[in-house]
C-alpha cells in the first residue's frame, strides 16, 4: 500500500481473502454420486446416465465404452431391451421419459458401422472356463471372464451362435446382422466358441476346465393339456423360430390364413406378429386371463394389436380338431388372482395353432453331476455367488430364473463372471456399497426446460424386415441431452455461479471443488443443484 | 471596465463575478451549481465562463440540490479531476452530511461560501452562522475580509487544498461581499497557471490499480484517523503560511496567510475579527488611536480552520484587552471564536471581552463600533446593537422562571 | 420459460445486439469483482446479485468500470478496514448521495476523455427512500451512469425496518404485526422502476438474483448505453425476510413465478417482458415460507390479505403480459 494513500479510509483490492469465513459454516457441502433411478433398476447394471452424459455432448465412443463396461450388446439390447430403465426415469414427471432405449440402439448401431472394438484383455491367468450354451448370458459372462484375462470357450449345441438372442426373437425385431456384429467382437477378444457342439458329458468337461458356466437356458417348450386330433396342424413357437433361424427361409412353413397363438407371454405375441408376416390374414391371441394381466411387455402387445392382431382373453383351448379350436371361457380375478372355469364354451376356426405357454431347463446335463440338484419351478439351484451345489460350476440366464428376459441374462452372466473370477483368483468379490437413489423430490426441475421425447416413427407397413430408422447425430444429442443426471454432477455450474462467497472452485479440467476457507455453509447450491448431486451435511 | 495601474489590471467588477473569474482560472474539471442567495452569482458567471468556452475541458453540472452539488464534486475529485462548487447558509447545512464526507476522504475540493445567516427565521442576510455550523468538520477554512482577497484566497485554496489533501472553504460575507461591486485585481491565467500547477491526485479511481476507497473503520482504528486529520490540518499552518507568502512574492499585495496584523506591536486592545467587518474596524481603532491616543490593533483571522492557536497566543499575548467581534452566536453560550482565543490565550492574564454583532446583517456601524470597543469590559458576552427595549418587551416574561 | 443453469446457454436476446453465447457467472475467469472472505450473512441475495452484476459489467467493458456504492449492507459487509472485498475501483460516500456522486465521477472520466463506465449502487432504502432525489436529479440530467439497486424490501443493515420498497403486509421491525394491525400498509411502496421509465431514460430494467443470466444480460445491455440507465434487481434476504439461507434463490424465483416480481425490460421507452412464467403458483407458494408474512397464515389466518396480495400479482401479470403475449386473462 503507498503510504501516501490516506490511511484506512482508502484499501487495495482483495484484503478480505485474509478473512477466512469458512469458520461461520456449521453445515458443509459435499459433491455426491448417488444412484439415478434408471441405473438402479437395470438388470445389467448399466450406467445410463453416465453413457447419456457422454453422448449428449456427442461422444459417442466414450458413451459406447461406458455401455460396455456392464452389456457387451448394445445394438441388441437396443432393440429387444424392457427397458424397466424408461418406467422410472424422473423426467416422466416432467414430460416424458429419455428414450433411453433408442438411444442404446443408436450408439451400439454407431459402434457396428464404425467397427468399433472391446478393449483388449489384461494379461493370461491360465485358467479355463468353459461355457455351455451361447445365449445372452453365456457370451456376456464369456466377455467379462476374458476381459479378466481366462481362456474362455462356449460350447453350443445348435448350429448358430446367440441362443434365444438368435432362436426366441423373430428378426424383423433383431436382424441376424446386429447378432453377429456384435458376436464377433467377443470372438475377436479370444472366446472361442464352437457350434453343434452339445454337451453330452459334463463331468469329462470338469476334468479339462477350471471352472464351469451354464448358460444352458430354458428351450423344451411346455406342452398345454389340449386334446389334439390328429389332422391338426400345431407348431410350437420355439420349434417355428427355430425353423425359421437355421433354414433362413420362410417357404417350408406354411402357417395358413388364419392362425391361432396359445399364451400371453413375449413368446406369443412375437410368434402372432410373425405369423402376420408369414402370410396369415387374421391372427387370434388366445389368452387364459385378463389383458392387463398378460405377462407380454406393454409395448409388444401395443403393437401386435395395432398391427391388426386379435387377443381373445379369458379363454383356455379344450381341443383342437382340424381347422376348429374348442375354447371355454375363464373368469379370472385381478385382484386375488384366482382363475375358475366359467363352463361357456365357444369355437373359434384357425388353419394352424402355434403354441406359446412357456419353456422348461433341459435337465438332462445335469443329472449325473453330484451336487446339482433342480429347484422349484424347474430352474437350476444357485447360491448368491451363482455358484451350483457343485464347486466351480456355475449356472445363468434362463436355465436359473422364472424372470427371462436377455437383460436379465446379461446380468447373470456378468455376475457370475465375477464370482468365477473370484473363485479362480481366490479372492472375494467387492461388495460396493450402492448410493442412495434419486427419487424426482431431490432434484431442482426449474432448471429443466420441456423437449419433446423423440420417438420412432410407426412402421408404415407389416415387413420381415426390421424397421431401418436411424437416428441422426443432432437426434441423438437432442434426446440424449433430456437425461436429467439425476444425483450426478453434470457441470451446469450453478453451484459456482450462485455461491455467494465464491467458495465453489472451478478447476483448469472444469470440475468444482469446495473452497472449505470460504464457504459458510449457507446451502443455496445444494438447493439450486438441478439434479441434486450436492448433500449438505454437518460440519464436524 | 478595465483600469490599467501600477502594472496590474484592475477590473470594475462584482464581489461574485471576479470569484467566477478567478475559479476559472484556476481551471477545475467539474462545477457544480445549485442556486442559493447570495452565492448564485458565482454560479452563474462560471456557467457563463464555461458555456461561452473561456473555460475548458469543464463539466457544469446543474444539481438538484446542495447535496448533490457537493457529492458530485466528492466524485470528481475521487475520479481524479479538480472540482468546485459554492454555497451559503442553508445550502451548507443541507450538504452537512458530504462536508465531513469529504475531509474524510482527503479530497482536496474547493468551495465558496457566501456568509448568511441560518434560519429558522429565514434571513438571507450576511452573518458567520453557517460557517461556524460546520467548523468541526474537517476542512481548511479560510475568511476572505475583502474582495481581493476573496479572489486571491481562490487561488491559495486549490494550492493549500492540493498540498495539504484537504478540502478548503472561502468564506466571503454574503452580499457586503459577494455583490459589491468594487475594482479588482484579476490576475493574469498565465501567472495562475505558474502559481497552480495541474492537479495531480493522490488517489483516484483507476482499472489498472483498483482502490476502494471510503472505508468502514473499526473502534480500533477510529481515533487514529481523526488524529491524523487534525495532526495534518495542524501542520498545514505552515503551508498556508507558505503559500501565502509565494503569493505576495508572484502576485504581489498582502492576502491570505494565518491572518492580518494591524497596529498590534505594542498594542494595548486588540480586537480580533474576521471577515468583511475588518475593515470598518481599522478605521474604527484609526479614529479611536488618533482621538484619544490610545493603543489599539486589530487581528483578523483568514485561517480560521486551522486554528493557529500558538501564533495567535504570541500576536496576542502582550495585549491587556482582547475585544473578540464575530458575526455568530453559539446559543446558549455565547461567541464561538471567543472561545477559542480564550482558549489560544490560557494562562495569560487578558482581558477579554466577546462582541456578537451583525447577525442576519444586521448592520455594524463605525459608531456603535466606536462606543462598544471605547466602553467598559464585559464578563457577558454584548450583543452589538441590539434593541433592548423590543427584547425586554417582547421575550422576558418568557425566560422567567416564576411564569414555569 | 424455464431457468436455464448458470452453465447453459445463454438465452436469446432479441432488444439488444448484446447476446453473450455463456454465462459470465459460469467462467473460470470471471473477475470476481467481490472477492471472498466479506462478511455478507449466509445466503445473501444481494452480495451474489452484486457480483453477477459487476462480473458482467466487468466482462463486457474489458475490466474499463467504477463503481460508486451507497451506504448499506453491501458497502458494510464488503469494505471494513483492513478487509476489502471489492477487486475494482470503488468509492464510498455516503447513504444519500451514491446517484451525485456518480454523476461526478462520470463527469470526471468524459473530462479525463476516458471510456470508463460509471455504475453507482445501493440497496432499496438508498435507492427508493432517501437518495431517491439525487437519483431522480441523476436520471434528469441523464448522467452517464447505471444504477442498479438491489432491493431486498427493507433496511436490513440496520435490522429489518421498512423502506418504501417494503411489500404490503410485511412485517419489519418498524412494521410489527400487533392486533388488527397487519403490518406494512396494504397499499405502500414505490413502483421505482416505473418511476425510472416516467424520467424517460434510455434503459431500465428489472432483474432477479434467481435469473442470472437475463440479469446479466440486461447489465451487459445497459453498460454501454450513453445516459441514465437503471436496473432493479430483486435479492432476497434470508435474515430479513425469515427465509432458510439456502432457499434465497427459490425464493426469488417464486417471486417471479407468482408474479409479484416481473422482469422486464424498456429500451428507449419500448417495454419487452424478459420472463414469461412458465409454472405460474399462487402468492401464498411465495409469501408461505417468509416468517415475515407467516402472521398472514397459520391459525390467525387473513385471507383477505392473501386475496389482496394476489390481485397486486395478477395486475402485474396482465400489465406486464407475464403470461405472454397471447395469453388469456
Amino acid at each position: 500500500m503507498n503510504k501516501n494513500y490516506p490511511f484506512a479510509t482508502v484499501l487495495a483490492a482483495t484484503t478480505s481473502l485474509r478473512n477466512k469465513t469458512g469458520s461461520w459454516r456449521t453445515m458443509c457441502p459435499h459433491y455426491v454420486n448417488l444412484m439415478p433411478p434408471c441405473n438402479a433398476v437395470c438388470p445389467a447394471g448399466e450406467n445410463v446416465q453416465q453413457w447419456l452424459s457422454f453422448a449428449q455432448k456427442g461422444h459417442f465412443r466414450q458413451a459406447w465404452n461406458v455401455i460396455v463396461q456392464n452389456n457387451p450388446f448394445p445394438a441388441i439390447m437396443g432393440r429387444i431391451c424392457y427397458h424397466t430403465c424408461e418406467k422410472v426415469c424422473n423426467r416422466l414427471h416432467l414430460d416424458e421419459a429419455v428414450n433411453i432405449n433408442l438411444l442404446e440402439r443408436a450408439i451400439g448401431d454407431i459402434a457396428i458401422s464404425h467397427g468399433w472394438k472391446f478393449e483388449s484383455v489384461i494379461p493370461a491367468t491360465g485358467k479355463k472356463v468353459l461355457i455351455v450354451g451361447s445365449g445372452p448370458s453365456g457370451l456376456a459372462a464369456s466377455y467379462f471372464l476374458r476381459k479378466l484375462g481366462h481362456e474362455v470357450e462356449i460350447k453350443e449345441a445348435h448350429a448358430l451362435v446367440g441362443g434365444m438372442m438368435r432362436y426366441g426373437v423373430p428378426r424383423f425385431r433383431l436382424p441376424d446382422s446386429i447378432i453377429d456384429a456384435e458376436i464377433r467382437r467377443i470372438t475377436d477378444l479370444g472366446v472361442k466358441i464352437s457350434c453343434n457342439s452339445r454337451v453330452g458329458n459334463l463331468k469329462s468337461e470338469m476334468n479339462k476346465f477350471d471352472a464351469i458356466y451354464l448358460s444352458i437356458g430354458a428351450s423344451k417348450p411346455t406342452k398345454p393339456d389340449v386334446e389334439v386330433r390328429p389332422g391338426s396342424t400345431i407348431i410350437d413357437a420355439v420349434d417355428l423360430f427355430k425353423r425359421l433361424t437355421n433354414e433362413q427361409s420362410h417357404s417350408s412353413v406354411e402357417l395358413g390364413k388364419r392362425v391361432a397363438v396359445y399364451g400371453g407371454g413375449n413368446t406369443a405375441i412375437d410368434a402372432a406378429r410373425m405369423a402376420l408376416r408369414l402370410g396369415a390374414e387374421k391372427v387370434n391371441i388366445i389368452y387364459r386371463r385378463t389383458l392387463n394381466s398378460m405377462p407380454a411387455h406393454e409395448m409388444e402387445i401395443h403393437e401386435a394389436l395395432s398391427e391388426g392382431i386379435k387377443i381373445l382373453c379369458l379363454r383356455t383351448i379344450k381341443s383342437v380338431d382340424h381347422k376348429e379350436i374348442l375354447m371355454e371361457k375363464m373368469n379370472y380375478d385381478e385382484e386375488s388372482g384366482i382363475l375358475t372355469k366359467s363352463g361357456e364354451e365357444e369355437t373359434v376356426t384357425a388353419d394352424s395353432v402355434i403354441f406359446a405357454i412357456g419353456q422348461f431347463v433341459d435337465d438332462s446335463i445335469i443329472k449325473n453331476i453330484d451336487g446339482i440338484a433342480m429347484a422349484d419351478g424347474g430352474i437350476i439351484g444357485v447360491n448368491e455367488c451363482m455358484m451350483t451345489g457343485a464347486r466351480g460350476i456355475f449356472a445363468g440366464g434362463d436355465a436359473i430364473s422364472a424372470k427371462r428376459t436377455a437383460t436379465i441374462a446379461i446380468a447373470h452372466g456378468k455376475k457370475s463372471a465375477h464370482y468365477i473370477d473370484a473363485y479362480l483368483s481366490g479372492k472375494e468379490v467387492e461388495q460396493k456399497q450402492k448410493p442412495d437413489i434419486v427419487n424426482f423430490k431431490k432434484l431442482n426441475t426449474n432448471y429443466y426446460p420441456k423437449i419433446p421425447r423423440i420417438n420412432l416413427l410407426p412402421a408404415a407397413s407389416i415387413s420381415l424386415e426390421e424397421r431401418t430408422v436411424a437416428l441422426t447425430e443432432k437426434e441423438i444429442i437432442v434426446e440424449s441431452s433430456r437425461c436429467l443426471s439425476c444425483g450426478n454432477c453434470f457441470h451446469c455450474y450453478n453451484c459456482y455461479g450462485y455461491c455467494p462467497e465464491n467458495a465453489i472452485k472451478k478447476l483448469p479440467d472444469g470440475s468444482l471443488e469446495v473452497d472449505l476457507n470460504y464457504c459458510k455453509g449457507c446451502g443455496i447450491c445444494a438447493v439450486e443443484c438441478p439434479c441434486g448431486a450436492i448433500k449438505m451435511m454437518q460440519e464436524k | 471596465m478595465k483600469e490599467k495601474l501600477g502594472g496590474i489590471m484592475l477590473h470594475q467588477l462584482e464581489g461574485s463575478q471576479a470569484i467566477a473569474k478567478v475559479v476559472a482560472m484556476c481551471r477545475p474539471n467539474l462545477i457544480c451549481a445549485y442556486p442559493i442567495t447570495p452565492q448564485t452569482h458565482i454560479v452563474e458567471e462560471l456557467g457563463e465562463i464555461v458555456r461561452s468556452g473561456e473555460l475548458q475541458n469543464c463539466e457544469y453540472l446543474n444539481v438538484e440540490s446542495e447535496m448533490a452539488a457537493l457529492s458530485a464534486t466528492i466524485g470528481a475529485q475521487a475520479a481524479g479531476i479538480r472540482s468546485y462548487t459554492a454555497t451559503s447558509s442553508q445550502g451548507l447545512l443541507h450538504m452537512a452530511e458530504a462536508i465531513y464526507n469529504a475531509s474524510g476522504l482527503e479530497l482536496p475540493i474547493v468551495m465558496t461560501i457566501g456568509n448568511r445567516a441560518i434560519g429558522s427565521p429565514l434571513n438571507i442576510w450576511n452573518d458567520h452562522s453557517d460557517a461556524m455550523a460546520v467548523r468541526d468538520a474537517g476542512w481548511i477554512m479560510l475568511f476572505a475580509e475583502s474582495n481581493q482577497e476573496a479572489v486571491n484566497l481562490h487561488i491559495q485554496a486549490f494550492r493549500i487544498a492540493e498540498m495539504v489533501k484537504c478540502p478548503v472553504m472561502v468564506c466571503v460575507d454574503g452580499f457586503i461581499l459577494t455583490h459589491a461591486y468594487e475594482r479588482i485585481n484579476i490576475p493574469d491565467q498565465k501567472e495562475v497557471d505558474e502559481f497552480l500547477p495541474a492537479y495531480e491526485p493522490h488517489i483516484t479511481m483507476d482499472t489498472a490499480n483498483p482502490l476502494s476507497i471510503g472505508t468502514m473503520v473499526p473502534p480500533e482504528y477510529f481515533m487514529e484517523v481523526r488524529y491524523i486529520a487534525h495532526l495534518r490540518q495542524q501542520k498545514s499552518i505552515s503551508i498556508i503560511e507558505h503559500v501565502a507568502d509565494k503569493f505576495a512574492d508572484k502576485f504581489g499585495g498582502n492576502s491570505g496567510g494565518l491572518f492580518h496584523k494591524y497596529n498590534i506591536q505594542d498594542a494595548e486592545t486588540i480586537v480580533v475579527t474576521m471577515g468583511s467587518v475588518a475593515g470598518t474596524i481599522r478605521d474604527v481603532v484609526d479614529d479611536i488611536n488618533c482621538e484619544s491616543g490610545n493603543k489599539f490593533g486589530v487581528l483578523t483571522l483568514i485561517s480560521y480552520r486551522p486554528f493557529p492557536q500558538k501564533e495567535i497566543r504570541e500576536a496576542l499575548k502582550n495585549a491587556k484587552k482582547i475585544v473578540v467581534v464575530e458575526k455568530a452566536l453559539a446559543v446558549g453560550i455565547g461567541g464561538i471564536l471567543v472561545q477559542e482565543i480564550k482558549l489560544s490565550l490560557a494562562g495569560i492574564n487578558v482581558n477579554i471581552t466577546s462582541v456578537v454583532a451583525g447577525l442576519g446583517g444586521k448592520p455594524i456601524t463605525r459608531s456603535m463600533l466606536y462606543d462598544c470597543l471605547l466602553g467598559s469590559s464585559h464578563e457577558e458576552t454584548k450583543f452589538l446593537g441590539l434593541n433592548d427595549d423590543l427584547v425586554k418587551k417582547k421575550c422576558l416574561f418568557a425566560c422567567d422562571a416564576s411564569v414555569i | 420459460m424455464s431457468y436455464p443453469t448458470i452453465g447453459g446457454p445463454a438465452a436469446e436476446k432479441k432488444n439488444t445486439n448484446v447476446a453473450h453465447d455463456v454465462c459470465v457467472q459460469s467462467q473460470i475467469d470471471r473477475r470476481n469483482t467481490i472477492t471472498s472472505g466479506h462478511r455478507a450473512c449466509q445466503g445473501c441475495g444481494e452480495a451474489l446479485a452484486a457480483r453477477c452484476v459487476l462480473d458482467a459489467a466487468y466482462s463486457a467493458t474489458n475490466g474499463n468500470i467504477v463503481v460508486v456504492n451507497a451506504t448499506g449492507c453491501l458497502e458494510v459487509f464488503s469494505c471494513v478496514y483492513p478487509e476489502n472485498a471489492w477487486n475494482i475501483p470503488w468509492l464510498h460516500s455516503l447513504f444519500a448521495n451514491a446517484p451525485s456522486v456518480a454523476s461526478g465521477v462520470a463527469a470526471a472520466m468524459h473530462v479525463s476523455g476516458k471510456s470508463t463506465r460509471v455504475i453507482a449502487q445501493g440497496g432499496d432504502g438508498a435507492t427508493t427512500d432517501i437518495g431517491m432525489g439525487a437519483l431522480s436529479g441523476m436520471f434528469d440530467r441523464n448522467d452517464d451512469v447505471l444504477y442498479v439497486c438491489y432491493d431486498n424490501q427493507a433496511y436490513m443493515n440496520t435490522g429489518v425496518q421498512r423502506s418504501s420498497s417494503t411489500p404490503p403486509m410485511a412485517r419489519t421491525a418498524t412494521t410489527f404485526p400487533v392486533g388488527s394491525y397487519l403490518g406494512n400498509d396494504a397499499k405502500s411502496g414505490k413502483n421505482l422502476p416505473e418511476i425510472a421509465i416516467a424520467h424517460n431514460i434510455p434503459y431500465v430494467a428489472t432483474a432477479s438474483v434467481a435469473h442470472v443470466t437475463d440479469l446479466e444480460q440486461k447489465v451487459m445491455a445497459a453498460i454501454h448505453i450513453r445516459g441514465a440507465r437503471y436496473i432493479h434487481v430483486h435479492v432476497p434476504c434470508p435474515l430479513g425476510w425469515g427465509i432458510k439461507t439456502s432457499e434465497t434463490i427459490k425464493i426469488a424465483r417464486l417471486a417471479i413465478d407468482c408474479g409479484l416480481f416481473p422482469l422486464f425490460e424498456v429500451v428507449n421507452g419500448a417495454m419487452t417482458t424478459s420472463f414469461t412464467i412458465e409454472n405460474l403458483v399462487p402468492v401464498e407458494e411465495y409469501l408461505k415460507p417468509q416468517r415475515r408474512f407467516a402472521h398472514l397464515f397459520g391459525k390467525n389466518a387473513v385471507p383477505d390479505a392473501i386475496a389482496h396480495i394476489q390481485k397486486l400479482a395478477d395486475e402485474n401479470i396482465k400489465r406486464y403480459k407475464l403470461l405472454g403475449e397471447n395469453a388469456h386473462e
